[in-house]
């Protein structure tokens, strides 16, 4: 009865989503107040109906209701709770719906949010996001339905989930992707509703500026967790394969990074508006390539799944349709806007052009990579596949100089500034990170490495770069306390992320060239050593988990004498679908990692295992951790907050606001 | 000429050099690192080229893994139903590798003939069966769960 309930909810969903469509957009055009203002409580509406419909496929796992097809293929009786509840995006159909709820969740938030906005705005905000909303809803209902049964024959049990997905990583890791993917439509449909309006001004770029940022947080953090999660799951300490459904999720996170860039000029200076509109349309469609190229199955990757080509075709068919649609109302729309204040060739807009040209070619080398395989294998060339070497020769080099740029960003004004003072500003921290950036590879290891020295003096560069910009800013007030505190939260914000690029860029390039990893051959009571480190393998036995056996290691570790950690990594095999997987065990820390794996069995008591020792690999995930707080930072910024309460006010008391609006221009 | 269109020219011969550069650039690096697939049929017919990274895949062949007593070398064959293809590794294989299977290797075949892998890709997923190894199989079986079906004949 409840999946019933669950697919009769989609389907109101979806009736739900069509009104949403279509009727805030024809009261915009027509100037229909009543109509305009249902799209709030429609988008309430679909939110509801798309959350029931998620809730009755949940509790089918949660009951082990194996009359459901989804729930038999994804999921067993002796499944964990936790495991059965998340097992509800393990699949295509699931994840999807997934996709779906955080599509009317985001609409929910817009519509709850963006009160402050021209109602006709509003309205085609909304109505663009139902009509994505439509699109999916159809896909989901008419190509992979969850809530199809096994009728009358119900198997006994089911499938199990996959393996690979039994893990915390699988909790967390779709959820906050699909939260950065979805949350570029928003960010789309406002760029649609700008150009559908004819309105492309800097007020379009403050209101679209806090989800864009939003969503690049969640997309980092969904990256970061992906990546984590592979380096433990996968066995074989790998954190970025280049592979393309990695790929896939990269792009929009490529193309969002130049889109806040982008944004920041149209907010503060009214230029570039098509360009931040175009950034704004392709950020979305690379969301939705990255959806088509994942669930496709047109492409071999180490996480590809199971597919049906079918979907592939209605994926790309509304990729089209989205792509091409906005597309040909940007070229009609677009011409019209011309930006009209100009700007010297040393200031902040081109420093951030600069960002936008390089992120651009970056895109366009990553995307090419990903796709030629495609291309060619339609043009019958020949199948290949496009290896890591191409996806470093041009990323590395670019986005090197992207960061050895940004430095210069926030230390430049906005429409000109003197090469005098940003001299001025910036030899010291040039310098000193010379210095540091020389010496760090001669103490850190024996063998000196120009690669980590160029690695060291681009992050230190970033990060010394920001105190003498803070140092700057700060030469004027009294107290350096009183100065700290007069910066504003969303300087503090972007500082925060651009030192989180630094520490990513350190953890990624310190990890590559540092790392020791071998595959070895371990027999009980045998000590290995990886310099200094001594791994002993004391014993070997049997364990029994809730749904699976698995060898266990017991390994003592010592590093020039001392002891560390005890390790136990695992080899798991998993009853239902008799695949074994590999546990991996790690010793953490911020400057190195641990990693030892179980390979397998060579002979009675010895084992084939893996053992890695990774320098700051933990950086390459903290550092997106601070990308996103400052993401998460700069939202809460009073600017944001401000504009809406004058707002409000202004409806009721309209004088006074005048006022304060006047000193928030001035300032 | 006219400064506005002297500057518009500069840009354009700018924009040239400037995206010729790029697409050469592209153009070396796809050169040097694409890899080709080829089937084991294509492959024991001598038609991949030696000594040169290529793609290779097929079903691993029941009984045909050995792993060395004394070290991590292992040796495979694949097959597509109709050629063999002997393939030597040396590592840790992914938990999904097993007889039967599909699998894709990366690396070079030596001049005996004997593929060098120096990666292996197993499936990720139950029924999931790399396309180009679907594709590439005897009867043109198109299918995701290609080597359950296949006979491996003696």
């Amino acid at each position: 009865m409840v999946p019933e309930i669950g697919q009769f909810a989609l389907i109101l969903a979806l009736c739900l989503c069509i009104a949403l469509t279509l009727m805030p957009l024809l009261g915009a055009y027509y100037g229909n107040k009543l109509l305009m203002h249902s799209g709030r409580s429609l988008a309430v509406g679909a939110f509801v109906f798309v959350s029931i419909a998620f809730f009755c496929l949940a509790y089918a796992f949660a009951h082990d209701d194996f009359s459901v097809k989804y729930v038999a293929s994804n999921s067993n009786s002796l499944l964990p709770y936790y495991y059965k509840i998340c097992a509800v995006w393990g699949g295509h159909e699931g994840s999807l719906l997934l996709w779906i709820l955080m599509l009317s969740g985001w609409t929910l938030a817009v519509a709850v949010f963006s009160r402050s906005l021209p109602l006709d705005m509003q309205a085609r905000v909304l109505g663009v996001l139902g009509f994505i909303a439509v699109g999916f809803l159809l896909f989901i209902i008419i190509t992979s339905n969850p809530f199809d049964r096994l009728l009358p024959l119900a198997p006994q049990d089911g499938k199990d989930l996959n393996p690979l997905l039994q893990d915390p990583g699988f909790v967390i890791h779709p959820p906050f992707l699909y939260m950065g993917y979805v949350g570029f439509s928003v960010c789309f449909a406002f760029a649609i509703a700008a150009l559908m309006a004819g309105r492309l001004d800097s007020a379009w770029a403050r209101w679209s500026r806090p989800w864009a940022t939003l969503a690049w947080g969640f997309l980092s953090i969904g990256i970061a967790l992906g990546s984590w999660w592979a380096y433990y799951e996968l066995g074989w300490g790998g954190w970025w394969f280049w592979d393309p459904v990695e790929n896939a999720s990269f792009m929009p996170w490529i193309v969002g990074t130049a889109l806040l860039h982008s944004l920041a000029v149209t907010e503060k200076r009214s230029l570039f508006k098509s360009w931040t509109i175009l950034l704004a349309i392709f950020t979305f469609s690379l969301s939705l390539l990255g959806t088509f190229l994942v669930r496709s199955g047109i492409l071999t990757s180490v996480h590809a799944f199971a597919n049906d080509p079918e979907r592939g075709v209605f994926v790309l068919i509304f990729l089209l349709v989205i792509v091409g649609g906005s597309l040909t109302l940007f070229a009609f729309r677009a011409p019209v806007v011309k930006g009209s204040v100009g700007f010297n060739w040393l200031s902040r807009e081109i420093f951030l052009l600069g960002n936008n040209v390089i992120l651009t070619v970056v895109l366009i080398t990553v995307l090419l990579g990903t796709l030629y395989p495609l291309i060619a294998d339609a043009l019958n060339w020949g199948k290949i596949s496009v290896g890591p070497p191409y996806f470093n020769f041009f990323f590395l080099p670019l986005m090197g100089l992207l960061c050895l740029l940004m430095a210069f960003g926030p230390a430049s004004n906005w429409k000109k500034t003197s090469a005098k003072q940003l001299v001025n500003m910036l030899w010291k921290p040039w310098v000193s990170s010379a210095v540091f950036a020389l010496a760090f590879p001669w103490f850190y290891h024996d063998e000196y490495s120009i690669p980590a020295a160029i690695a060291v003096f681009i992050g230190s560069w970033i990060f010394t770069g920001l105190i003498a910009d803070i140092a700057y800013r700060l030469r004027h007030s009294e107290s350096v306390m009183a100065g700290v505190k007069k910066l504003s939260l969303s300087y503090y914000a972007m500082a925060i992320a651009h030192l989180g690029i630094a520490v990513t860029l350190i953890g990624v390039s310190l990890t590559s060239i540092y790392t020791i990893e071998r595959d070895l051959r371990m027999q009980e009571h045998q000590t290995v050593d990886l310099n200094g480190y001594e791994f002993t393998l004391q014993s070997l036995k049997k364990v029994q988990g809730p749904n699976y056996t698995a060898d266990e290691a017991y390994i003592t570790v010592n590093y020039r004498g001392k002891p560390l950690n005890d390790m136990h990594p695992q080899k798991r095999r998993y009853k239902a679908t008799g695949t074994s997987m590999t546990e991996v065990a790690l010793d953490v820390g911020l400057f190195r990692d641990i990693y030892v794996a179980m390979g397998e069995p060579v002979s009675e008591d010895a084992w084939a295992m893996r053992v890695h020792v990774k320098p700051f690999v933990r950086w390459i995930w903290l550092g997106a951790l601070m990308m996103a707080f400052g993401a998460f930072l700069s939202v809460t910024d009073k600017r944001y907050r401000k504009q809406k309460a004058i707002i409000t006010e202004s409806i009721e008391q309209p004088a006074p606001a005048m006022l304060k609006g006047k000193v928030l221009v001035n300032d | 000429m006219h400064p506005v269109r002297k500057q518009r020219l500069l840009l354009v011969i700018f924009g040239v050099i400037f995206s010729s550069i790029a697409i050469g650039l592209i153009v070396y690096a796809m050169r040097a690192n694409i890899n080709l697939f080829y089937p084991p049929s294509k492959i024991a017919a001598g038609e991949a080229p030696k000594n040169r990274t290529i793609r290779g895949g097929g079903c691993v062949k029941p009984g045909s893994v050995v792993r060395a007593k004394d070290s991590l070398d292992i040796s495979f064959i694949l097959t597509d139903g109709t050629a063999d293809v002997p393939v030597v590794f040396s590592g840790i294989l992914p938990d999904l590798f097993a007889e039967g299977e599909a699998a894709v290797v990366n690396g070079m075949i030596n001049d005996k003939g004997i593929f060098r892998a120096e990666q292996v890709l197993a499936k990720h997923d139950e029924n999931y069966t790399p396309p180009e190894v679907a594709e590439g199989m005897k009867n043109g079986v198109n299918d995701q769960a290609v080597c359950k079906e296949l006979s491996y004949g003696s």
